[in-house]
């Protein structure tokens, strides 16, 4: 199904993406500050609270320390807030000019996805990261391993979010409007991911049904874990294995999403 | 004279009117915008009470205690937020040159820009916002008094007016820097999350610079210690503790005086 033309148009979107982002040098740099000002609050708070027993939820101080700072430099690489482009076009009927192209939608917005995340792994991800060293006790990982298994989650993270991103985006053919399911977006894969706080310290029972019913904690709780080494590299790799089944879902979802949603178009003539 | 000056807001009403009915066109969306946003504030609260299932204090402050900073706090920002959270699109104005229509219509450049991008959806956060202070108020152990009234009534409208001022300032950095919103963000939405946290948490530079210099422990920690009765753990004056209306027109002013260099400063976007 997937050619070498196919697949080299698909890097060149990526490459694409990927300079496009290299000129938006201001914004890199806001974003990265904003991002860092956030992991000082966040660190403190959470710091603060395991303040009394030396750690919450089984993550020892420093262990926090490195969840909350690689936490709000993967924030960015992962992408829950960025601005989608595609709904507009959907709405303005451009999205023509997409489908009459020799590529698949949905690839060609994974494509594009990823050069971003690439960008900001080289830039976005490395400013929070090395205030959270310099400024605090950090836990580096124990195994040499465990960076290569990161690096695999992180990158699975990056395509279940983009997967879910889509599916938002999808809802402009019905909706025309998106900020509605946007913002349940928002709301939803914030908590459900472990942004605001890490998710053990929730009640069991609602752990796991974030983990086996919904994408979310494969947005960032998983590659994190991964990073702290929470309960050795046996449970990274089942956490990155469960990041697998999780994309090839999301995958299979927005399919069907999609080809409902192009037989709804209808063109505007003129 | 009346007349006047109602023929004066007119415009105003005219546009924001304008923007609330374009935003409820799209009516399944708006309802879901309106109900998750309103979502999102209890959110924080989520937070804060999943935070004490682990602990039972927080920086030194129990559960009542926090949530009355919490209160102030939320009852503070949304108002700020509804009213001037919509200069956020400044970057927006400044990028396209479409700020040059904005000077020159015979009204003021600040009004319109509040009044253009009007967002009916953030009502919801402020009303629940206020809800949340209300409770707070009866739960966590006030000492009540007239000047302690006075300040519960005083607090949150100083601490909108203070994110208002914070807004406003971070929106006319674009008028130097265009891609600057991000930077904006750490300050208006980072600074509400670190106006409802006790500032004992936060530690270092972070406490001296961010919540002291910049003034947010007097959104909410420090008017909260004032109706508690308490003094400050960090050892600033007792008096501070009652002087947030004060710098919040402080802040106001700075914040309008940048402003008016700002729109001096812009240049359009040429050809």
């Amino acid at each position: 199904m997937v050619s070498t033309g196919a697949v080299r148009v698909l890097a060149a979107l990526a490459g694409a993406e990927f300079r496009r982002y290299l000129t938006y040098r201001q914004a890199t740099i806001a974003g990265a500050f904003t991002n860092t000002v956030f992991g000082f609050m966040r660190c403190y708070i959470l710091l603060s609270v395991a303040d009394a027993t030396g750690q919450v939820a089984g993550y020892a101080a420093g262990q926090l320390v490195t969840f909350v700072w690689v936490g709000q430099g993967l924030l960015s690489v992962v992408n829950y807030w960025g601005h989608q482009e595609l709904p507009e076009r959907v709405r303005s009927g451009q999205v023509v000019s997409d489908l009459l192209r020799p590529v698949d939608l949905q690839a060609a917005f994974l494509a594009t996805d990823s050069g971003r995340a690439a960008h900001a792994m080289l830039t976005r991800f490395v400013v929070p990261v090395a205030a959270g060293l310099l400024f605090f006790d950090f836990y580096l990982p124990r195994h040499p391993r465990t960076y290569v298994l990161f690096v695999v989650s992180t990158a699975l993270a990056v395509l279940i979010c983009s997967t879910c991103r889509y599916l938002v985006a999808l809802t402009a053919f019905w909706l025309l409007d998106i900020r509605g399911a946007q913002m349940l977006w928002t709301v939803t894969s914030g908590v459900g991911s472990g942004l605001y706080f890490p998710l053990p310290v929730l009640p069991d029972w609602l752990v796991t049904v974030l983990w086996v019913g919904t994408p979310f904690p494969g947005l960032l709780q998983a590659p994190l874990d991964v990073l702290v080494e929470r309960g050795g590299t046996g449970h990274g790799l089942a956490l990155v294995a469960g990041q697998v089944a999780w994309l090839a879902i999301m995958t299979g979802v927005c399919r069907v999403v999609q080809r409902r949603a192009l037989r709804r178009l209808v063109v505007q003539g003129g | 004279m009346a007349e006047r000056s109602s023929a004066r807001y007119r415009p105003y009403l005219r546009l924001l009117a304008a923007q609330v009915r374009s935003q409820t066109q799209y009516r399944l969306s708006f309802a879901l915008d309106l109900g998750f946003s309103t979502v999102l504030t209890s959110l924080d609260l989520a937070t804060l009470w999943v935070l004490f299932m682990v602990n039972d204090s927080l920086g030194g402050f129990g559960g009542g205690d926090v949530l009355l900073m919490v209160g102030i706090a939320a009852a503070a920002f949304p108002v700020a937020d509804l009213a001037v959270g919509n200069i956020e699109k400044m970057q927006v104005y400044v990028r396209s040159g479409l700020f040059d229509a904005v000077l020159l219509r015979p009204l003021s450049s600040l009004g319109q820009l509040v009044a253009m991008d009007f967002a009916p959806r953030r009502v919801g956060r402020a009303v629940q916002g206020t809800a949340i202070y209300i409770l707070a108020l009866t739960i966590a152990p006030v000492r009540w008094s007239v000047p302690v009234a006075l300040l519960v009534v005083l607090a949150p409208v100083a601490g909108a007016v203070f994110f208002g001022a914070i807004f406003v300032a971070g929106a006319t950095v674009a008028f130097w820097w265009i891609d600057s919103g991000e930077v904006a963000n750490a300050f208006t939405y980072g600074g509400k999350d670190a106006a409802a946290y006790p500032v004992t948490v936060f530690g270092g530079l972070f406490r001296r610079i961010f919540v002291y210099g910049l003034g947010f422990a007097f959104v909410a920690y420090l008017p909260a210690l004032a109706m508690l009765g308490r003094p400050d753990p960090l050892g600033t004056p007792g008096w501070l503790r009652w002087c947030s209306p004060v710098t919040a027109l402080l802040v106001a002013a700075v914040a309008g005086l940048f402003w008016r260099t700002g729109v001096r400063h812009y240049r359009s976007t040429g050809s």
